[in-house]
């Protein structure tokens, strides 16, 4: 029982700790920075392994985020050549950094206990299984102790500089100019995705870490207009699909990284359809109710623009509304009893006639 | 290039030469298409087709058991594709933008991919070789049937991307004035995208899912440094990934424990490194070179213009 | 307007809306051949919609659209357009002669390759704008006048009836300018529609013979004459016309 309150745990700080960073990079449109300092962190993994035999020792921990943030520069470095565009640069950088990293694993640790698989993939369940041990106390697993020192860091980073990471995210040039030094955000922000990455790898490996980044993030964003709000949602979000993720992957016994990450797209998916007024069923529900509505509305500025003049006549004339609309007949019959019912046209004959509440509505359209 | 076959006949066996061979058709495929993609600055969707076919081969297989290349090949194919709808509606539809739409559903495909895996491993008729394959790729595993599905698929996006080369130029170099001809472009994008798609999948058994992207990307941006023309450049590109291909194997296969992907990545990253340093024209080292010059001028014309007073002055 | 059958371009009862946001209220806008039209009007006033809807490019939630009388898919080959220059990425590997040549694509139709033939239509246009220096030019070592005369000649080489410009003069120096006016008063002078999105408001009634004003709704179309007047300014630009004298 315990093992599973302990794998919990990690799984829920783990995941908070991604989620937080994750919704600057998703604003700032910077989420491949992720998927690029994950994969490109290996060599420095796999260094420090060499000389520290531990794969959650401080050393490795800071060696790896060093390849993080070396990571960010050569892209950035390879960007002010002009030579090549941003999101090609990320695509060269993070895989040659990665191609070296397999190659010492494969060359050089084979049977010790760094296995690619491990980095790549992760696996919480293992986790408690390394113990941190103080005094011969026992006082949990390595990697509970790691992921909340890192969630704490990350979470002093965001309180301390939350009014520079929001000018920085919502406008470089401001914060330029009132001297906030975006490019000390902006490194230290990667700085804190570096060090995230490499503590999460070990629980869920580089590729799924990518998926609590981006994901609960995506989900928060569409949720609140809020930066605040956002960021306890991403966080929250994480924390849920963890937990979802753990209970099922432990029910049908399969990959628990892995079912995080489908929980997490589930969720996304969800939250896409359903959310109110930016889901996709409300925008469609929205998209009907307003169809008439808007439909009534270009009759009536139809009919006002024409009012008075030589044509009128003829383009009031119903039956040749759909030729002069190029609607479809039924389309526009169905209009017609639509306003008609509101009262904004009224019937002569076969002609239509603007009235009073009908010409307010056209002209209110028309200022806007 | 006879002569290269020749060395290559007298210095290595039947099955590498199958395996070079494979790698050079892919290499030449996705260079050629990579040139689309780091175009339409969609470099990274690369990453996303081929780590969202994972869950599409796990599948085929689970569904036919069988382990027919072709058939993985097909469920990689049709995940990929999903995979990229589903980013476009995201983009379209909702606030999110290209790049957490392209994280997310890469990672979280990758994930549903690695949920099937558990499960087929716990049927006990697969290994952790075939993931291992499938993440590093494993130029070894290349049957001679393989080199022939690849020679076929590729083939045929190769002709499809002739016939249709105008169209996909004018499409990627100015949507609006192509549409303005009447040209569908939603339909030639759908088809350019599928391109790609085969053109990545049919790689993943070499070059793997993890460093796949960077064999669409390394080949076209290479290319792009020595050349103004497009024409050139997307020969070019398949002309760097064939030659990637082939020298990746080659030194995968005569060292031990080392899988293909990243050889023939850094192979492909050598490439860049050349030619953004050495590519006339554009290259850094021509670039500084022609800064000192200009300097030097600069200076030199300065001079003149401050000692002109002096010597008036005189 | 009782003679709809010989205008260049008709637009009827066109609006066009995204998201059930209107862009465009019921336009009507008759276009006579042989004119040189600037369409004027505020940042979000439709502009480049109302371009964009005649030629098909975006959907319209109602009205008609002809060319010289017909539908645009019918007359799409005598109909050339000039986007907007921000719209495609300069970096792109190729030339001058290139890009002009995409013009001619239009007529080849699909999968045929350009001629001997086309190559020197493209290359009589490029003389057209002034450029034959730079035909073999890398697109991105053209100043922004250049690249304006580059999307001009591609257009030329379509050898339309009617020419569709989004905001030719956008960032091109006076030279430049002076010469593309030449050139579509040229064109006018052949016979042929010239329809120009403009900003301009000081050089409108210098370089054009007809104007619309439009903001989400036409508010006037016609003569520039008679229809650049300070009402309809004041009209179609709310309060915010100070800088403009009386006319």
């Amino acid at each position: 029982m315990q093992v599973h309150i302990e794998i919990l745990l990690i799984a829920i700080i783990t995941a908070s700790a991604c989620a937080l960073p994750g919704v600057f990079l998703v604003l700032r449109r910077m989420t491949l920075m992720s998927d690029a300092i994950s994969h490109a962190i290996l060599p420095g993994i796999v260094i420090a392994f060499f000389f520290t035999h531990s794969v959650s020792s401080p050393i490795l921990i800071l060696a790896a985020a060093g390849t993080g943030i070396l990571t960010v520069v050569l892209v950035e470095l390879l960007q002010k050549t002009e030579l090549i565009k941003e999101d090609a640069a990320i695509g060269l950088t993070f895989p040659a950094l990665f191609s070296i990293g397999v190659i010492l694993i494969s060359r050089y640790t084979r049977n010790v206990h760094l296995d690619i698989d491990a980095v790549l993939l992760g696996e919480l369940a293992y986790a408690p299984l390394s113990r941190l041990t103080v005094l011969g106390f026992d006082i949990g697993p390595v990697a509970l102790m790691v992921m909340t020192v890192i969630l704490i860091l990350n979470l002093a980073f965001i309180v301390m500089f939350y009014k520079e990471l929001k000018l920085v995210t919502f406008d470089v040039g401001l914060a330029a100019t009132l001297g906030f030094a975006p490019t000390l955000i902006h490194y230290g922000l990667m700085t804190l995705v570096s060090i995230t990455t490499v503590g999460a790898f070990d629980a869920v490996g580089s590729i799924l870490v990518v998926a609590l980044i981006a994901g609960p993030a995506a989900t928060a964003y569409l949720m609140t207009n809020s930066l605040a709000q956002m960021l306890f949602l991403s966080a929250g979000v994480g924390s849920v699909n963890a937990v979802i993720g753990y209970l099922l992957a432990y029910r049908f016994d399969v990959s628990i990284a892995g079912t995080i990450a489908t929980v997490t797209f589930l969720v996304f998916g969800i939250v896409f359809l359903l959310i109110p007024n930016r889901g996709l069923l409300s925008i469609a529900r929205r998209h009907l109710r307003q169809k008439w509505e808007f439909a009534q509305t270009m009759l009536v500025i139809h009919l006002l623009n024409h009012e008075g003049l030589p044509e009128a006549l003829d383009e009031s004339e119903i039956s040749h509304l759909y030729e002069h609309l190029q609607w479809e007949p039924t389309f526009a019959s169905k209009v017609v009893r639509y306003a008609l019912n509101n009262r904004c046209v009224s019937q002569n004959d076969s002609q239509l006639i603007l009235t009073d509440r009908g010409r307010t509505i056209a002209e209110q359209a028309l200022i806007q | 290039m006879p002569n290269f076959i020749n060395i290559l006949l007298n210095h290595f066996d039947y099955t590498l030469i199958i395996v070079a061979m494979g790698a050079a058709f892919l290499g030449t495929v996705s260079g050629a298409l990579g040139t689309y993609a780091v175009l339409r600055r969609q470099s990274l969707m690369g990453d996303a087709i081929s780590h969202a076919s994972l869950p599409g081969i796990a599948l085929a297989f689970l569904l036919t058991g069988t382990k027919m290349h072709l058939l993985l090949i097909l469920g990689a194919a049709i995940a990929g594709w999903i995979g990229t709808v589903i980013i476009m509606a995201i983009v379209r539809l909702t606030r999110i933008k290209y790049d957490s739409a392209l994280a997310l559903i890469l990672s979280t495909f990758f994930g549903f991919g690695l949920v099937l895996h558990t499960l087929i491993q716990k049927m006990g008729n697969a290994n952790q070789a075939g993931l291992d394959t499938f993440l590093f790729g494993q130029a070894a595993t290349i049957l001679k049937r393989d080199v022939i599905t690849i020679g076929i698929l590729g083939g045929i996006v190769i002709i499809i991307m002739l016939i249709l080369w105008k169209e996909l130029k004018i499409l990627i170099f100015d949507e609006g004035f192509a549409a303005s001809m009447g040209l569908p472009i939603r339909t030639l994008d759908v088809l350019l995208t599928s391109l790609l798609v085969i053109a990545i999948v049919i790689g993943l058994q070499a070059v793997g899912a993890v460093l796949m992207s960077a064999i669409i990307v390394a080949p076209a941006v290479a290319a792009r440094q020595w050349t103004d023309r497009f024409s050139v450049m997307v020969l070019l590109a398949g002309l760097f990934g064939a030659v990637s291909g082939v020298i990746g194997t080659i030194i995968s296969s005569t060292a031990a424990h080392i899988p293909t992907g990243p050889t023939i990545i850094l192979t492909a990253t050598l490439f860049v490194i050349i030619s953004i340093t050495l590519a006339p024209n554009r290259g850094l080292v021509w670039n500084s070179s022609r800064q000192r010059r200009y300097n030097r001028n600069l200076r030199m014309a300065s001079n003149k213009l401050i000692e002109q007073p002096q010597q008036k002055s005189e | 307007m009782d003679v709809p059958k010989t205008n260049a371009i008709s637009v009827m009862d066109l609006t066009v809306a995204y998201h059930e946001t209107p862009v465009l209220w019921d336009i009507d806008l008759d276009v006579p051949p042989g004119v040189l039209l600037a369409i004027v009007g505020p940042n979000g006033a439709g502009k480049t919609t109302l371009i964009k809807a005649i030629l098909g490019l975006v959907r319209t939630a109602s009205g008609k659209i002809l060319i010289h009388n017909k539908p645009y898919e019918e007359q799409r080959k005598i109909v050339g357009y000039v986007p907007q220059r921000g719209s495609v990425d300069w970096d792109f590997p190729t030339n001058v002669l290139d890009v002009v040549m995409m013009g001619r694509y239009g007529s080849l139709g699909w999968i045929r390759r350009p001629r001997k033939n086309d190559r020197e239509l493209a290359m009589h246009a490029i003389e057209k704008v002034g450029m034959e220096k730079y035909s073999n030019r890398q697109i991105s070592q053209l100043s922004g006048g250049q690249q304006q005369r580059v999307f001009l000649a591609r257009a030329l080489v379509q050898d339309s009836n009617v020419y569709l410009m989004d905001e030719p003069f956008q960032g091109v120096d006076a030279t430049t300018e002076r010469a593309i006016v030449g050139l579509l008063q040229e064109l006018r002078e052949n016979g042929k529609t010239v329809v120009v999105v403009h900003h301009d408001l000081q050089t409108v009634s210098d370089y054009f013979d007809w104007v619309t004003l439009l903001n989400i709704r036409r508010i006037a179309s016609g003569p520039v004459q008679d229809t650049f007047t300070s009402e309809n300014l004041r009209e179609t630009y709310g309060g915010r016309i100070g800088f403009m004298k009386n006319r």
